[in-house]
């Protein structure tokens, strides 16, 4: 059972990937800004998440895990805050529906 | 190939690809966006080359702070980009620049494929006096040490480039307040990261500034986490910034390169010579000129961004 911990890490890092995959599919082929900016985030919070989560099995010991969750933690601090801006300043240019 | 070499080759075909792209972008802002994404690819190419130190500066100085100057260059000269645009140089000129561009490369290129054998480098030695400096990080050590002259010299540019900044400004605004960086609401999202990321910011900015001694961090690292946050805080709206003619400001602006040429002087009469620390304080004396040298590059740093001075001074 010592290879559940290395199993777990390949299944979460791998749904990771596919979120990146999927957000950057959905980036280059949403019609408009804000369902693009929908896509971003799915990357930005799942995928990033997953990574993460499945790296903590691998980390050198609970402080570089606590590290890896911090890490986690400030992407979606800055990617909330940066898609709020971005999302302000499509919906400005848009025209009035 | 190796899965090590996959992600090597993946990384340079990718840089090679933003630097195309950032050359080829038709407006100023996209160019600058590309160059941003330019400079932390690149950062993650210096830490696959184990240049933690090198990384962290490109991707603090050479994409964080040059970024966000770009961008305030490309708001002010939209006006006047599609004149320029009409302007560009002919054929000719332009072949022969792209043909020298090309030169250097390759000649870099050789230089590093074929490398003299056995590589001249100053690593071993640079590794040799480590002990009696008591610090841990070779990088530290060249800088603030083997080679201080240079930093300080660097120090010393990094004003001048401030000063030629503040220069823009016309003459009745010398010493006043550069201009309002962006008018944000104090209660949009952005205010909220400016209130919640410099507690983590300052304490990152102070932690590397520290470890620099024993590991990859410093200064010029520290110093430009540290304005990073002051310039989210301007940016928010959350705080003004200074006017550029008070005695505070202009104090924090020299006391780095003032410290570092004092401690310089110094090392006349109780050392070797200029520049020279006497052996069982060299740590100390590297440690205070580092805690100076970073308020004052934060400073520094965080008024580049902010701009000339655009509003009057108060008398």
């Amino acid at each position: 059972m010592s290879r559940l911990p290395d199993i777990f890490t390949i299944v979460a890092v791998s749904a990771g990937a596919f979120f990146f995959l999927a957000g950057t599919v959905g980036l280059l082929r949403f019609p408009d800004p804000l369902s693009r900016l929908h896509a971003l985030t799915k990357a930005d919070n799942l995928g990033l998440g997953l990574v993460v989560l499945g790296l903590l099995p691998q980390a050198e010991g609970f402080l570089a895990g606590l590290k890896l969750v911090a890490v986690w933690l400030l992407a979606q601090l800055a990617g909330a805050t940066v898609t709020q801006l971005i999302a302000r300043a499509a919906r400005r240019d848009l025209p009035p529906a | 190939m190796s899965a090590d070499g996959m992600l090597d080759a993946g990384l340079a075909a990718l840089v090679l690809a933003v630097a195309g792209w950032t050359i080829a972008a038709r407006t100023a802002f996209a160019a600058v966006v590309g160059f941003v994404t330019y400079g932390l690819l690149l950062a993650l190419v210096w830490v696959r080359l184990a240049a933690v130190d090198v990384a962290l500066t490109e991707a603090a100085i050479g994409s964080g702070v040059t970024g966000g100057v770009l961008i305030a260059a490309a708001a002010r000269l939209r006006p006047t980009e599609a004149p320029a645009a009409a302007e560009r140089p002919g054929p000719s000129l332009r072949f022969a620049a792209a043909g020298l561009s090309v030169l250097v490369s390759v000649a870099l290129a050789a230089l590093v494929v074929f490398p003299a054998d056995p590589a001249p480098g100053l690593g071993p030695a640079a590794a040799a006096h480590l002990p009696e400096l008591a610090i841990g990080n070779p990088v530290t050590a060249v800088l603030l040490a083997y080679r201080a002259i240079d930093t300080l010299l660097e120090k010393v540019v990094l004003l001048l480039a401030l000063l030629g900044v503040w220069s823009l400004a016309p003459d009745r605004l010398w010493g006043g307040t550069p201009g309002q960086l962006q008018d944000a609401r104090r209660d949009g999202p952005l205010a909220l990261l400016a209130r919640l990321l410099p507690p983590v910011g300052i304490v990152v900015g102070v932690y590397i500034l520290w470890v620099g001694a024993v590991a990859p961090g410093g200064a010029f690292q520290g110093g430009a986490i540290l304005a990073a946050m002051w310039i989210l805080v301007m940016v928010a709206g959350l705080h003004d910034a200074p006017e550029t003619g008070q005695r505070r400001v202009r104090l924090l602006l020299v006391a780095g390169p003032a410290v570092f040429l004092a401690v310089g002087l110094a090392g006349f009469v109780v050392a070797d010579g200029f520049l020279a620390y006497p052996a069982p304080l060299a740590k100390p004396l590297i440690i205070a000129i580092e805690v100076v040298l970073t308020l004052s590059i934060a400073v520094i740093l965080g008024l580049l961004v902010a701009g000339p001075p655009e509003r009057e001074r108060r008398r």
